[in-house]
């Protein structure tokens, strides 16, 4: 799968483009408008990462030429401006996510396999991993065909830790993406020990064939056993 | 005391003593100038006795004052050559009244049908103690239509003089830096003023300049950090996930992303508070904060699980405002967090909400937050705690903004925020 990631920071386009090729994608860059129009014009992608400051036009106009010719690619907003208007505005014109910066490379990764995933399988939205099956619309979860309960926290986790499976999970990065805004005590981090203690137990009891591992005591990875 | 109290405090003493200085002199020239109007009286009156003594002699035989006011009487020669014109002051005994009478006394001598006489003249004399006793009356009143003059013209005058002077108390007593429009000087003919008018503007100019530059930095200065910051931790995340680290360097690389995250989420909430600062959360809406706490007492169900800390949600009322929806979600948001992170395990968080505040009280360290300095950014209870010491700061922050009051309450070991809504309006905003 092909993605576009359109970003003049020439350091983050590197960091952005190391993450996505372990996860096989096949990466494009564009560091400017004028380059970016070009291959958006030419080419598709499954999926494109638009900044939407860019040294020589503004990403916004990006979306309209995408909207113009009718063009099906998934969008992605990368923006330094948390601006509920710049959000706004980039969904209305057809992106389907919008992710401010700084953000965890994890976050992003889990960002564009949903996206990715909602277009794919245009209805069903299910996540299968060793022996889980996961609802994302429907939030359930089913371990060898028996539904399992897990609370709301737990399933944020889950969810996460499946969309990036095989990859260094950092706490910060699960903290911010389960807590959102209230994530800035590193003591949550005890609070999410328990979390993931809680899904352990559970994915062990019901022989999901998944364990999550603990990664130098600064993140955690799950496996397929 | 007020200047024109004070002017007036100095003016009646000063008055005091000049007018009792003017009053000694204005005394003894007044008792001259009688004294000379007298003894020109009795020149006068001298002549025309000694021009009518020269015709009628039955007028030199009256050595006795008696009921005339002149006494005559024969005397040698060589007594009379020795005398001259002297005129004194003296106490004649007037039968008619029985008692000494002051009076101004002329002796002469004259020379009448070539025999020698003597000559005494008497005139009556003003009287002292009724001329100091009319005096002081006059002055006494002259004392007092002067202060009231001055209180008169200090009131009608001065306070007109100085209207500018209040304009531009009123105008400073309001100025907050980075939130007044622009100082508007007074208008006087006045040259003090209008010194003090420029002197003003160019100060207050300096400094709002100075606070500009100085925000625009910090802002510029936090916003330029973001992308360092979040590649040097992105690179970090991809070599740690690289495996090739021996577990003392992954140690190592986790905590410099600790350090790293910290300095992000410090200056997150530094670009926060310049955004309440700057209002740039410009969209509003009635927002109920019962609702607020309903929602965010669940989304922190699972935290308040984990530290066996129950939330006790009473409402009395229904505290409604009008502001920014994730403003109030962020308010709310740090004080509950606070009352639960700073919570003893088996704590209680209290929360009332009535119709114009709601209250966040919490069990916690039994010593009370410092209040002068706990809305002061980086304000930490212990140096280690890891929180970035802007929460509260943030609260104070997006209370001015919505003329919304932030207090703290410490007793029974129980600390307690209180919210409450200014009914004055946004007037006090910033």
């Amino acid at each position: 799968m092909k993605i576009l990631v359109i970003e003049d920071e020439t350091e983050l386009l590197g960091v952005i483009r190391q993450s996505l090729e372990k996860e096989h994608f096949l990466v494009e860059e564009a560091s400017d408008f004028a380059t970016a129009m070009r291959k958006i014009i030419a080419y598709d992608y499954s999926c494109i990462l638009l900044d939407i400051m860019l040294p020589d036009g503004n990403g916004m106009d990006i979306l309209k030429e995408l909207k113009a010719m009718r063009k099906m690619d998934n969008v992605i907003i990368i923006s330094a401006k948390d601006s509920l208007d710049d959000k706004v505005q980039g969904l209305n014109l057809g992106a389907d996510d919008y992710l401010t910066k700084p953000f965890h490379m994890a976050e992003l990764n889990a960002r564009i396999r949903s996206v990715l995933r909602r277009k794919a399988f245009s209805g069903k939205n299910i996540l299968e991993l060793g022996n889980v099956k996961m609802d994302l619309d429907e939030r359930t979860v089913s371990i060898k065909e028996g539904p399992v309960a897990f609370n709301r926290k737990e399933l944020d986790v889950l969810t996460y830790f499946m969309l990036n499976h095989n990859r260094l999970v950092l706490k910060t990065a699960l903290a911010e993406h389960v807590w959102g805004a209230y994530a800035d005590e590193a003591n949550d981090y005890e609070f999410l020990y328990s979390q993931i203690k809680n899904l352990r137990k559970k994915l062990n009891e019901h022989d999901s064939g998944l364990e999550i591992r603990a990664v130098y005591g600064i993140g955690y990875k799950m496996q397929v056993i | 005391m007020k200047l024109l109290n004070h002017t007036l405090l100095y003016l009646s003493v000063s008055l005091l003593g000049v007018l009792g200085i003017w009053a000694v002199v204005f005394y003894f020239f007044m008792l001259q100038e009688v004294k000379d109007t007298i003894d020109d009286g009795l020149t006068n009156y001298k002549m025309f006795i000694v021009h009518r003594a020269q015709g009628d002699t039955a007028m030199l035989n009256s050595d006795a004052f008696s009921d005339k006011n002149y006494s005559i009487k024969e005397i040698p020669a060589t007594q009379a050559m020795q005398v001259l014109d002297t005129y004194k002051d003296t106490l004649i005994y007037q039968e008619r009244l029985e008692q000494h009478k002051p009076v101004r006394l002329l002796t002469t001598a004259f020379v009448a049908n070539e025999k020698y006489y003597e000559l005494k003249i008497i005139s009556a004399v003003i009287n002292k103690a009724d001329l100091i006793r009319k005096l002081f009356l006059a002055l006494v009143a002259l004392y007092g239509v002067m202060l009231a003059s001055i209180l008169v013209v200090n009131n009608l005058v001065l306070k007109k003089i100085w209207k500018p002077f209040h304009y531009l108390l009123a105008q400073l007593r309001n100025f907050r830096l980075g939130n007044t429009p622009v100082f508007k000087s007074a208008r006087t003919s006045v040259k003090e003023f209008r010194e003090l008018n420029d002197s003003l503007q160019s100060l207050l100019q300096r400094n709002s300049d100075t606070y500009l530059s100085q925000k625009q930095f910090n802002e510029n200065a936090s916003h330029e950090l973001q992308t360092p910051l979040a590649i040097s931790i992105n690179k970090l995340e991809l070599l740690a996930e690289r495996g090739e680290l021996t577990n003392e360097d992954a140690e190592t690389v986790g905590e410099v992303i600790q350090a790293l995250e910290s300095l992000k989420r410090l200056n997150k909430a530094l670009l926060l508070l310049s955004r309440i600062e700057n209002q740039q959360f410009v969209e509003e809406q009635t927002v109920r904060f019962s609702e607020v706490f309903q929602k965010l007492t669940r989304d922190f169900s699972d935290m308040l699980h984990f530290r066996e800390v129950k939330v006790e949600l009473n409402e009395e009322g229904d505290f409604e405002s009008i502001m920014n929806g994730d403003l109030a979600e962020i308010l709310v948001m740090n004080l509950l967090k606070n009352a639960i992170v700073h919570n003893t395990a088996g704590g209680v968080v209290t929360v009332t909400i009535a119709g114009s505040w709601f209250s966040i009280e919490n069990s916690g360290n039994p010593e009370p937050l410092d209040e002068e300095k706990m809305f002061d950014r980086f304000y930490k209870r212990s140096p280690q705690s890891s929180s970035t010491g802007l929460g509260l700061a943030i609260v104070k922050a997006i209370t001015a903004l919505y003329a919304l009051s932030v207090n703290y309450e410490f007793h029974n070991s129980k600390h307690k925020f209180i919210i409450l809504s200014n009914t004055m309006g946004r007037a006090d905003r910033g």
